[in-house]
């Protein structure tokens, strides 16, 4: 491989080692492979097919599915690093990229670590620390205690000097893991329990801080780059404010309703944050604002952050390249002065999990996956294609849509409809809900703070009815689907492959065929009569209304669409059947109806039942409380699951005895898989 | 390059062969009237089934569906492939043939449908009629389709719920040949040719009919529902003084675990259904329909253009031609002996794809039109085409001299023909069926595959006006040889039941009712009825012909 670019002021980075999978891995090796740079992958048993390793010039397997078993064992990547001769790694975010000893192991083999010093990580990684150098450098910070002792007893103290409410967070933490707020003294305890048990579990330290919580905050965070010449520059601002179980969901580039002032002394007092920690590479400041636009510093996180297409689109720059050309010595490529951003963007994470049931994160197959078509101004970052399956193991995130134009209303409404043309099968996700969220007043007029979902819970999950239209493209595309079926036994007859048992669909003897369709919307079963007319035409019928329909079937690719031309209104969709669901994407949302299934098969299904206690997800089963002929009350704990490096209890849905557990600590599960049967109660 | 250039306009010539057929003057008094008349027919047609098609009314329905089974053509749409057609045979089977007794569809639904890909005959009982009671018609029909079924080479799945026999009726249903044992006889013997016989007992299966399982090559039972038993539980106490339940007596369970009557057990209708479709799919059927095929092509007329062309009246003639333009693909005809014999219209075309000869009436027979006939007969017979005969005729023609011309040895070489030629025959009567034009174009005697009527048609052995003449000639011309009078008034009273009891008797309902026919068929569904029979009867591998002696 010929290297195409080659550091003018620096050392030569001629191979990099790429340490993290998913998207961001894709990511990265993108800039270098257009840099002309070697890339290396690693990964885990759970992605040997993954997308990360496919796209790389090398890679190399380093270990068992779980992190701390493959991502995030530094000897095994170093290892790599050493052998396959890379001379930097790249850590992406999350796992090692905020690891200073990481960073200093790589330093010791002479291997470049692209990101910050590791004095820099050390000193913003332990939040108390970063306060006070914040403090000392002017920079605004937040009342709140970052003290040593760390007893119930001095932090419960502290929490009712700052005043409730009041945050708990791990010092070592981040993106939302190992914090909790104590709404009042009463629930302090409890919450800075559960706050360490994360805190063990997601960064093996469970010292806590304190903080003020500010209610209505905005999230706004600066991206900044200082190099090793002692420039820096900071790249405007993103809001990341609209977060749900303290994750962010959708950013934008710049902030809205900000003047460009305020912009500025953000800017700077980033700026400002950067120098005091001598940083170097790509950095991110984030601050609390207030409603008058008052803001704290929080926290910085030295590494490149997710959200950082955001910053690119308004700023046409590539960070990825940056941070290597950084990396490899060389000065920023452009000066403050120089720096200007153009239009607005929008970073939306398409996430499989289930909004309605409180954002729970899901795994699984991505069946179908389709995407709205990508260009200059719609970016999709993904890990991921269709087959794949997202993982029980690492974060649920499937994609970023990013989005740019030349204003806020203009992206928001192409956010809406590159949202209606993302169309995932399979798996519970988020696309629905973004699409809501956009398209609420309020997020359109730019009033996001980081309770907004909470706040207008009522509009953001609508209860969504199947309208007639929607049901009658169900039901006419589920004849037309049948058909297709039908004309495809001419394929396992060559001889006679044009029968008119295949061809005249639905034909009956002087009276037109009238179907029953039964399809289940949720747990209502929706009935719907369609009859075959002239031309091949249909009359559906539901309930006391009925309905002309005519429509077709259009395959392009590997999408189907059903043109439909209902009472004279005419529509598109595209839809997909999958197992024994119907699957539309209308113009009004994703609608899924089910196809019941008839007893005799439902008898022999693997299906958890009335007895069974089930996963609420896929995970790994963390504690079985309960044996074989354990008496239980209702809502006592049954098993503990780990997932998405979350705990979940699952507790007993009646009292009972237990019968049968089917799991033992360890193993994995899939959704809805039974963990515990119950003994058949005595009254049933 | 000039070389190839004449091939490809050679191969692009040969691809268009001649198209028949015009545009009719859709404005025309003559066509709007004749499209009205028949469109009258065709609604009285669908709204008489439409009736039928509920079977033995709401309330029997009703009491049906509460027992958690499903009505007979659920059960029919539930076990053929989804959007398969369904070719239903003789739906106006009994209809008004037991005065006040009304036995809607003759009390069973027979037809051909793809079951797992294969087109199978479909037997089913209504037991909304008569609890199912075999009346003399049903065991006609079930015979019909079981005779269907040996021709085609088509598995038979018989859907049973049926209390037996019509005790009523039992002389006309019980000892002859073609009654209730021929359908055992034909079990075993189509079993024998390696038709297979498949039973789905979703109600009951009393005396006799405990044999359709009992003879099934494989046989589905459903649970607290299907009972197997040659003797129910009163004639047992009456006989034994045993008393059992009819579940005891015959049920899925002890059918299935006990007796071996049953080879599947089924949770409820759907089930058992579906376990028929899993039966189908594993008896390794292959189609080779033995023609060569091509890709269909609609026609390049509507069909419904029939209606205004045929109209309803009978002493209007229409050329046939502009009806085959409307069934055949492409509206393309290959026209044989267009210039000999033209009262009678010959040639190839293509069906849905097959290979079809069509024979169609243009008029009176002549001594011409027979031995055309006759020569065409043996080129579809040589060459495996299937032949299609559309009637509407009136007879042969008569006088002294076309008897002397030999037209009774030349019709007589068109009945050999016709009688012996083993290739799929089809007749449609779209006209009148008359005399011996009825035998020289493929009637129900001679064998077609399948035959089916228009609304508009007539069948008798001649005309009512004719044969009520025919009487009064000779009543008038008794009574001159006795020296009487004949007035008109006489002879108006003569004629008038006469033409009475032919018109009623020619009518397609009196002829459908009686299995006459497969089915009287809206004109318009012609190409497609003709379609699935062809497809029907190509299971079975074509037969050689070997004609008998033909008078010369």
């Amino acid at each position: 491989m010929v290297c195409l670019w080659y550091s003018t002021q620096g050392k030569n980075i001629e191979k990099v080692l790429i340490a993290n999978r998913g998207e961001i891995a894709c990511r990265v090796i993108q800039t270098a492979r257009r840099l002309g740079i070697q890339t290396v992958a690693v990964y885990s048993d759970a992605d040997k097919n993954g997308l990360h390793v496919s796209m790389a010039d090398e890679s190399y397997c380093i270990g068992p599915p779980a992190s701390a078993e493959s991502y995030l064992r530094q000897d095994k990547i170093l290892d790599v690093a050493v052998r396959s001769g890379a001379h930097a790694v790249h850590p992406g975010y999350g796992f090692l990229s905020e690891n200073t000893e990481f960073a200093e192991l790589l330093h010791k083999e002479g291997i470049i670590f692209i990101g910050p010093p590791s004095s820099a990580i050390r000193d913003m990684g332990i939040k108390s620390t970063s306060k006070a150098i914040m403090s000392a450098a002017g920079v605004p910070v937040i009342e709140g205690y970052h003290g040593e002792d760390q007893s119930v007893d001095r932090l419960k103290s502290e929490g009712s000097k700052i005043g409730y409410p009041v945050m708990i967070k791990a010092v070592r933490g981040g993106g939302g893991k190992g914090m909790r707020i104590a709404m009042t003294e009463a629930e302090f305890e409890s919450q800075l329990e559960s706050a360490k048990t994360e805190g063990i579990k997601s960064f093996g330290d469970d010292v806590m801080l304190l903080e003020k919580f500010i209610e209505t905050p905005r999230h706004v965070e600066v991206q900044v780059f200082g190099d090793q010449h002692g420039n820096y520059v900071y790249l405007f601002e993103r809001d990341c404010s609209v977060q749900r179980r303290h994750q962010k969901i959708i950013e934008e580039a710049p902030a809205p309703g900000l003047t460009e002032d305020l912009r500025r002394s953000l800017g700077e007092a980033a700026v400002r944050a950067a120098q005091a920690v001598q940083y170097v590479g790509a950095g991110t400041v984030e601050f609390i604002m207030d409603k008058n636009g008052k803001f704290f510093f929080m926290e910085m996180n030295t590494r490149l952050q997710v959200e950082h297409p955001v910053t690119e689109m308004i700023t046409g720059l590539d960070l990825v390249e940056w941070q290597i050309r950084v990396a490899a010595g060389e000065k920023l490529p452009t000066l403050q002065t120089d720096l200007k951003y153009k239009g607005h963007a929008f970073e939306a994470r398409i996430y499989a999990e289930d909004p309605v049931n409180k954002f729970m994160p899901g795994a699984g197959p991505l069946l179908h996956l389709s995407t709205p078509k990508t260009d200059s101004t719609v970016r999709i970052d993904t890990g991921v294609t269709e087959g794949d399956e997202v993982s029980v193991y690492y974060d649920p995130m499937i994609a970023k849509l990013i989005i740019w134009a030349e204003d806020r209303p203009t992206a928001i409404q192409k956010m809406a409809s590159s949202l209606r043309d993302y169309h995932v099968i399979g798996l519970n996700t988020n696309i629905q809900f973004l699409a809501d969220l956009v398209r609420h007043p309020e997020f359109k007029a730019g009033n996001v703070h980081t309770d907004f979902i909470p706040q207008h819970e009522a509009d953001l999950f609508p209860i969504r009815n199947i309208t007639d239209i929607t049901l009658c493209q169900a039901a006419v595309a589920m004849v037309l689907l049948q058909q297709k079926d039908q004309r495809k036994t001419r394929v396992t007859n060559i001889l006679d492959p044009h029968s008119p048992f295949s061809q005249c669909m639905g034909t009956r003897v002087n009276h037109a065929h009238s179907r029953r369709i039964v399809l289940q919307d949720g747990n209502k079963d929706l009935v719907v009569n369609v009859s075959s007319e002239k031309n091949k035409s249909f009359t559906v019928k539901m309930m006391d209304k009925k309905y002309d329909v005519n429509g077709w079937l259009e395959e392009t690719g590997d999408k189907m669409k059903l043109i439909a031309d209902i009472n004279g209104l005419k529509s598109s969709c595209h839809l997909v059947r999958r197992d024994n669901s119907i699957h539309l994407f209308t113009s009004d949302g994703q609608h899924e109806l089910k196809i019941p299934v008839p007893k005799f098969l439902e008898a022999s299904g693997g299906g958890g039942g009335v007895d069974d206690a089930m996963a609420p997800m896929p995970g790994v089963i963390e504690k079985i409380n309960v044996t074989p002929g354990s008496e239980v009350k209702t809502g006592d704990p049954l098993v503990i699951m780990i997932a998405m490096k979350m705990e979940y209890v699952i507790r007993a849905p009646r009292d009972g005895v237990i019968e049968k557990v089917f799991f033992k600590p360890g193993d994995t599960v899939k959704k809805a898989a039974a963990l515990v049967h119950f003994k058949e109660s005595e009254e049933s | 390059m000039t070389h190839l250039r004449r091939f490809v306009n050679r191969l692009y010539h040969y691809e268009t062969n001649t198209t028949i057929g015009s545009q009719p003057a859709l404005d025309s008094p003559e066509y709007k009237e004749n499209f009205d008349r028949m469109q009258i027919l065709v609604e009285e047609l669908k709204n008489r089934v439409a009736k039928i098609l509920q079977g033995g009314g709401e309330k029997a329905r009703e009491r049906q569906t509460s027992r958690g089974k499903l009505l007979p053509r659920d059960r029919i749409n539930s076990l053929i492939d989804p959007e398969s057609a369904f070719l239903e045979f003789s739906q106006l089977a009994g209809y008004k043939l037991y005065g006040e007794e009304e036995v809607p569809a003759g009390g069973i639904i027979t037809g051909i449908g793809r079951v797992s890909g294969v087109e199978c005959m479909i037997v089913t009982n209504d037991p909304t009629v008569k609890g199912g009671a075999y009346y003399p018609i049903t065991v006609k029909k079930h015979l019909r389709a079981q005779e269907i079924a040996e021709e085609n080479r088509l598995p038979c799945i018989y859907l049973v719920d049926s209390g037996g026999a019509n005790l009523p009726r039992q002389a006309d249903v019980f000892p002859d040949k073609n009654h209730f044992g021929r359908i055992f006889y034909n079990q075993a013997t189509m079993s024998s040719k390696k038709i297979p016989q498949i039973a789905v007992v979703l109600g009951s299966c009393t005396a006799g009919g405990a044999y359709v399982p009992a003879m099934a090559d494989e046989s589905i039972i459903v649970r607290k529902q299907g009972t197997i038993f040659l003797g129910g539980p009163p004639l047992v106490k009456a006989a034994t003084g045993e008393e059992v339940s009819a579940e005891d007596l015959g049920g899925a369970d002890l059918h299935c675990s006990k007796s071996g009557v049953t080879d599947y057990y089924a949770q409820d209708d759907l089930h058992a259904l579906h376990l028929a479709q899993r039966v189908v799919s594993n008896i390794n059927y292959v189609k080779s329909p033995g023609v060569s095929v091509q890709t269909p092509e609609e026609p390049l007329f509507p069909a419904d253009e029939l209606y205004g062309i045929v109209g309803d009246n009978l002493r209007k003639t229409f050329d046939v031609r502009e009806v085959i333009a409307r069934i055949v693909d492409g509206s393309r005809f290959d026209e044989f002996k267009a210039m000999y014999g033209e009262t009678l219209v010959t040639g190839f075309a293509h069906l849905w794809g097959y290979p079809v000869g069509i024979i169609g009436n243009n008029g009176v027979l002549f001594s011409e039109s027979a031995l055309k006939a006759t020569h065409f007969i043996e080129l579809c017979c040589q060459r495996n085409i299937p032949l299609i005969f559309l009637q509407n005729i009136t007879g042969f023609m008569v006088g002294r001299d076309v008897e002397a011309g030999g037209i009774a040895k030349n019709g007589a070489k068109m009945v050999t023909a016709v009688s012996c030629a083993k290739v799929p025959k089809f007749t449609v009567i779209i006209g009148g069926s008359y005399g011996a034009g009825n035998y020289g174009m493929c009637g129900r005697a001679y064998g077609p595959r399948f035959l089916y009527m228009w609304p508009n048609a007539r069948i008798s052995v001649m005309g009512g006006e004719q044969a009520a003449n025919v009487l009064a000639q000779i009543s008038r011309e008794q009574r001159m040889r006795e020296g009487k009078t004949w007035t008109d008034e006489e002879e108006k009273a003569l004629k008038d039941p006469v033409i009475k009891k032919y018109e009623e008797e020619g009518s397609p309902y009196f002829s459908s009712a009686r299995l006459w026919d497969d089915g009287v068929i809206d004109p318009a569904d012609t190409r497609n009825v003709l379609g699935l029979s062809l497809s029907a009867a190509l299971n079975a591998p074509i037969q050689k012909t070997k004609f008998g002696v033909f008078r010369m």
